[in-house]
């Protein structure tokens, strides 16, 4: 067997700088391969969520995109007809951190559907959230009357059993989603002439 | 048969986990559900089985006293592939392992491998010894998270065995219930091996 080489000055040098280059050669062949990939799953999730959350549509949600208060909102059309928002929020108030929904709202603002995006919640507690029992008490409510609170603090909403800070924040996301597309709705209305409808 | 012992060692008489107690990090921390344990367990298995291969073939190349430096280079590498493939191809995998695929770097279990095993052997019983230590690492973990997740969440492998309002033990999807298993699994394991004489 060769003999290992010898620590002097130029040895050391020589072999973590071809070390790094190969190893950074190979990390940059990888990255080229892997970002058409990455950036496919991450569109097919957003397209599938909208899917998911919006009253059925016949344009493309994409083209659609608008950055509102730091929300994204798609709209939804069905033959040039404006039939539902889906909006991209988000709560900083999780039990660990941000978290992401997508939530879908039909024209007269009332919940459609509702998706969970990305989240860090504890498994078995917080992700709860991301099942029917929780989200099911949502649809078909409009927020202008169903008080997007938990009970516990003099809400409408039932908690889930010992996740009661996701729950919070899952309405707080909600809440902000909300406002958002009553924004939205209002400034449509008042071009159309109607006005003051809400 | 030499070759073969390589191999078995790191599966139960050396096993990472259960018996050298290393890389307790991404043990306690992602093992809530059985997919994360077996995903996460996968991730180390590749990257611990190509650091040792590449360590094992570089080792005359790499003079000692740049060894350490020149090793995390090489880890890096791997981990950095790991990531970029998982979030191409596992988005929701990759969600929910979050920050420890990009901490497996830093996982005792790989460094230690290099520094103990694969600068001072041929490629061959390296490969064996990456990939004996990486199936047992993965299959404690995986053990480890199935019993929180029976436990705690009342399903294998994310799919429901209880009820939806069946009561199950919170705990041990926390950190604590983490510690709780883990402890009493190493007991266990060391129970066997005294009885069997591994």
């Amino acid at each position: 067997m060769a003999q290992k080489l010898e620590s002097n000055l130029r040895n050391m040098v020589l072999s973590l700088a071809l070390i790094s280059l190969v190893m950074s050669g190979s990390l940059g062949m990888v990255y080229n391969l892997t970002k058409g990939p990455i950036e496919e799953a991450n569109k097919a999730k957003e397209v599938s969520a909208i899917k998911e959350v919006l009253p059925q549509f016949d344009n493309d949600p994409l083209t659609t995109k608008k950055e509102v208060d730091g929300l994204t909102v798609y709209t939804g059309t069905m033959g040039g007809q404006v039939v539902g928002f889906a909006v991209k929020t988000y709560t900083e108030k999780g039990f660990s951190g941000r978290f992401d929904l997508m939530v879908g709202f039909k024209i007269d603002g009332s919940i459609n559907n509702i998706s969970v995006l990305e989240q860090k919640e504890t498994p078995g507690l917080g992700t709860k959230m991301k099942e029917d029992k929780f989200k099911n008490q949502f649809l078909g409510k409009n927020p202008e009357s169903y008080k997007m609170i938990v009970k516990k603090d003099g809400g409408e909403v039932d908690a889930i059993t010992a996740a009661t800070i996701s729950s919070r924040a899952y309405c707080d996301a909600m809440q902000k989603a909300y406002d958002l597309v009553k924004k939205l709705s209002v400034s449509a209305d008042t071009t159309a002439g109607k006005g003051g409808a809400e | 048969m030499k070759n073969l012992k390589y191999f078995t060692n790191g599966l139960i008489k050396e096993n990472p986990t259960f018996v050298l107690v290393l890389g307790t990090c991404p043990t306690l921390a992602v093992t809530t559900s059985g997919i994360n344990g077996l995903g996460m367990g996968a991730a180390t298995t590749f990257v611990l089985l190509f650091s040792n291969m590449f360590i094992a073939m570089l080792k005359n190349f790499i003079p000692d006293k740049v060894r350490i430096a020149a090793f995390i280079v090489v880890i890096a590498t791997f981990v950095t592939i790991v990531d970029m493939v998982m979030k191409a191809y596992v988005p929701d995998l990759y969600k929910t392992l979050g920050i420890f695929i990009p901490l497996i770097v830093v996982n005792c279990i790989i460094l230690g491998r290099a520094e103990a095993f694969a600068q001072k052997n041929k490629v061959v019983p390296a490969i064996l010894d990456g990939l004996g230590m990486g199936l047992g690492f993965t299959m404690a973990i995986t053990l480890l998270s199935l019993v929180r997740e029976l436990l705690g969440n009342g399903s294998l492998f994310e799919i429901k065995l209880l009820s939806e309002n069946a009561q199950t033990i919170l705990i041990f999807i926390l950190p604590p219930g983490a510690f709780i298993t883990y402890g009493y699994m190493i007991a266990i394991m060391n129970r066997v091996k005294a009885k069997y004489n591994i």
